[in-house]
């Protein structure tokens, strides 16, 4: 009886996707699986690929291809002189995808963009712990409890966010992954029939594409929605094939069983660059590899010491010898040169040797931990071979450098910790396109045992990064942060490595693919030829 | 032979205590927690930190925790996974039968060519023959999977284009799975091309899995074949005036399969290791890369369930090759 059930639904599958077998399919060979469907409980690029971007639409949204914002699911906002509220005009006529597990039947409307916050932030919200372990990290790590005061519905189409304290890059924050909006109706179908944990298997979003199915760790299947608020897309179903092994996914790609595949070898970067059946996309990616110094340590504590040391690593081999083919642009600040604000220094790529050697001399400097992890990092590639290197350049300044190995899980837990000694490798792929997403998440003084490597609290440039957050004026907050960048060279934390070059392989009979700044694989407005 | 089974059964209770302390353990062990690894790149406060601790019941001791554990298995609940929030029986019956249909696949192809080989090179011993084949197993046997695996895909499937190069059936294919055996439900659905990419899916990975395996089934054959050669019986036989085949088939072969059902057992275990690789390399979706990745994350309850069912799945094939092996063997029966 059972099986003829299944033969029965898959007769009805087979004949809903009957019309498909000749639609047009583009195929992503994603490089993970996704840990599930909801985009405030994950935290992976690779979960926001497979979630937030295709299925969802938040309140504002990147531009496609940059950082810029632009309007989504509000049309308009305004905010308030005094920078603590932003009143959000609402798109009227956006429709929730319509599945096999909910029909909605009202438009999308202020409610839903209540839900969507308040079940991050109310712990007596159903949704607080809607799964054994259901924690909301993104919306607790980009400080939004410190800073929302409440979400008001002012009528159907208008919602007004009201903040404790001025925040600039709050729009940045909404057009992230965790602010993504969610229907309050199918949250509240869900709670009627008990079912909450479907909330992030079956997914409802407003985006370009709706869920279709997804088999663990194989395959997922998505129909265009043909309700999207821009207009219905012109490929009809999306498919990620799951390929976890890169070599695999570039051969996918050339076999022409998959259209796009992302992170490719960095030895493959070559033949690929010469090969007539595909396009090698690449962008400067929206990170730093960098090496913090515990500051709180002596003689790490002095920043001539810090300068020296760096002074003494030839930088310039080091990322040749790191990088190679794949290549990146040497760090001149530590945030990219794409982004706003930027200011580069020379000072980091200095190889001084000799000047070094007579710094750390007087500084009585023999002997200093340098830690190494075994993951591949999308802004390093090897810590391992890194650390080589530059044990190699500082024992020609008579510095013994004791390489530490650690397992990636402890060795960030080892990391933070403000006893931790010596020089720790570490970097950052940012999530917004905001400077205070890599300024004060990485150095400010509250980052200190969670993401301040370096343990470094620096007055001025607190003052400076902590001034621009409450600013809203842009010019202004160049300034402040052109100001920070000073004090950071001038101070040298860490040592800072490059911005790596991030790939895209897609075939040729593809077209209207971007790279995103910001990591994001999207396929809103992709086609491709038959 | 009732008695045997009783006490091979026997066995298995005391062996799975201890496995379940084991994988509970070795889990926690690790260096790190699913806290910290779930955490992303922004990482948690030390005060949020604990305050999720307490949510997930880490802060508990950790005797407490397995006795936790312990209760729920007894009920059948194998828990949900930290990391995807999933009830680990549903992922785990999704993937396994992935898993198990690569691993038939692969001793069936390492069977059907190993023990012939096996034979063949032991009834043409020290000739050029056997030297070539044992030769060649030697490096079967030595051959690193990963490679193996990613010299088969550029030549079969992107230079030639014979083979896909990864996945378990064409896109163009979906349904609901019903026994999750690709092969099996295609059949079931009546789709035949769709079985067709099921076949064409398996190729690749079974051959990178099954070489192993292969290269060790034909050197049993061949030595357990050889040493039954030299025995008595058999040289009655030729004596008798028996044809080769039938010497080799009918007395010989017979005798030298015992050693061979046991390594075959062995493999088994053997298998779920070399999954691991091969499931990465060819994205099969099976439970080795699952709970590869399961380490990473630390999600302790896929590690420690997983393990404990594993397990549990290895000592139900050597206890059948056991019975097996005192029915082809009767003096085991006796012995035991």
């Amino acid at each position: 009886m059972k099986i003829a059930k299944t033969l029965l639904t898959a007769a009805a599958l087979a004949a809903m996707l009957g019309g498909s077998a000749y639609a047009k399919t583009l195929v992503y060979c994603s490089e993970a699986s996704p840990a599930n469907f909801d985009p405030a409980i994950t935290t992976g690029g690779n979960d926001f690929d497979a979630s937030s971007r295709t299925i969802y639409s938040r309140l504002v949204e990147f531009k496609h291809g940059s950082t810029e914002i632009e309007p989504g699911l509000a049309e308009s906002w305004d905010v308030s002189a005094d920078g603590l509220t932003y009143t959000f005009h609402l798109r009227k006529g956006v429709k929730f995808q319509t599945t096999d597990y909910f029909k909605p039947t009202r438009d999308f409307n202020a409610d839903d963009v209540l839900w969507s916050f308040n079940r991050q932030t109310d712990p007596n919200s159903p949704w607080a712990k809607y799964t054994e372990t259901t924690s909301y990290d993104y919306y607790v790590g980009m400080d939004m409890p410190t800073y929302v005061k409440e979400w008001k519905k002012v009528d159907d189409y208008t919602v007004q966010l009201i903040l404790n304290k001025p925040n600039a890059p709050m729009l940045a924050n909404l057009g992230m992954d965790f602010a993504s909006i969610g229907s309050a109706e199918y949250a509240a179908q869900l709670e009627k029939a008990g079912t909450l944990a479907d909330f992030g298997q079956k997914p409802i979003g407003t985006g370009p594409f709706q869920f279709v199915d997804y088999q663990l760790d194989s395959v997922i299947r998505y129909a265009a929605n043909p309700d999207y608020w821009k207009g219905k897309e012109k490929i009809d179903d999306l498919v990620f094939a799951i390929t976890p092994d890169a070599t695999t996914r570039v051969q996918k790609v050339l076999a022409g069983e998959c259209d796009i595949a992302p992170y490719p070898n960095p030895a493959d970067i070559a033949s690929l660059k010469a090969n007539a059946d595909v396009n090698l996309l690449e962008q400067a990616g929206l990170n730093i590899g960098y090496m913090s110094y515990n500051t709180t340590l002596p003689p790490l504590d002095k920043p001539e010491v810090r300068q020296a040391l760096n002074m003494a690593i030839d930088r310039d081999a080091l990322i040749k010898s790191l990088f190679q083919d794949a290549g990146a642009t040497p760090a001149q600040s530590l945030i990219p040169p794409t982004m706003w604000s930027w200011k580069g220094s020379d000072s980091y790529g200095k190889y001084d040797p000799e000047a070094a050697k007579k710094v750390l001399a007087a500084a009585g400097l023999t002997s200093i931990d340098l830690w190494a992890s075994d993951r591949v990092r999308p802004y390093n590639p090897s810590f391992q071979r890194a650390a080589e290197l530059i044990q190699a350049d500082w024992a020609k300044v008579g510095v013994t450098a004791n390489i530490i190995t650690e397992e990636w899980t402890k060795y960030r837990e080892d990391g933070k910790k403000k006893d931790r000694t010596g020089a720790f490798q570490i970097g950052w792929t940012g999530d917004n396109g905001d400077p205070d997403n890599f300024f004060a998440t990485l150095f400010s003084c509250s980052a200190i045992g969670v993401s301040n490597y370096s343990s470094w609290c620096d007055q001025d440039f607190e003052k400076a990064i902590q001034d621009a957050k409450t600013v809203s004026d842009p010019a202004e907050r160049a300034k402040l942060y052109e100001k920070a960048q000073d004090i950071f060279a001038a101070q040298a934390p860490a040592f800072l490595l490059a911005h790596s070059q991030v790939y895209t392989v897609a075939r040729k009979s593809v077209s209207g693919y971007l790279m995103d700044p910001l990591g994001i694989h999207r396929f809103d407005g992709v086609d491709k030829a038959e | 032979m009732l008695s045997f089974l009783f006490r091979r059964i026997a066995m298995v209770v005391p062996t799975l205590i201890g496995i379940t302390i084991c994988a509970f353990l070795f889990v926690r062990l690790l260096p790190g927690d699913p806290i910290l690894a779930l955490a992303g790149q922004h990482g948690v406060t030390p005060e949020r930190y604990e305050q999720l601790k307490i949510e997930f019941g880490f802060d508990k001791p950790m005797w407490e925790q397995y006795l936790t554990y312990i209760g729920k298995i007894l009920q059948g609940d194998f828990g949900q996974s930290i990391a995807t929030h999933r009830p680990f029986m549903v992922e785990f019956g999704q993937l396994f039968p992935a898993t198990v249909e690569l691993s038939l696949a692969a001793i069936i192809f390492a069977t059907v060519i190993g023990i012939p080989v096996g034979i063949l090179a032991a009834s043409r011993r020290g000739r050029v023959v056997d030297q070539a084949l044992m030769g060649t197993a030697l490096v079967g046997y030595s051959m690193p999977i990963f490679w193996w695996g990613l010299l088969l895909i550029i030549l079969f499937s992107t230079t030639l284009g014979w083979t896909p190069v990864s996945g378990r059936i064409g896109l163009q294919f979906f349904f609901k799975p019903i026994t999750g055996f690709m092969t099996i439900d295609s059949l079931l659905y009546g789709n035949i091309p769709a079985f067709l990419s099921a076949l064409r899916y398996l190729i690749l990975p079974t051959i990178v899995l099954g070489t192993v395996p292969l290269a060790v089934l034909a050197r049993q054959t061949r030595s357990a074949m050889l040493e039954v050669m030299g025995e008595d019986y058999v040289r009655t036989a030729r004596a008798k005036g028996l044809a080769p085949s039938r010497v080799i088939g009918l007395h010989a072969l017979r005798n030298a399969l015992i050693p061979v059902v046991t390594t075959l057992g062995l493999q088994v275990g053997v298998l779920l290791g070399g999954a691991i690789l091969t499931e990465t390399i060819f994205a099969w979706p099976g439970i080795g890369k699952w709970m590869v990745d399961s380490i990473y994350k630390r999600d302790y309850v896929v590690v420690q369930s997983g393990l404990l069912i594993i397990a549990l799945v290895v000592m139900a094939v050597n206890l059948l090759v056991d019975i097996l092996y005192a029915v082809i063997n009767p003096r085991i029966r006796v012995q035991s």
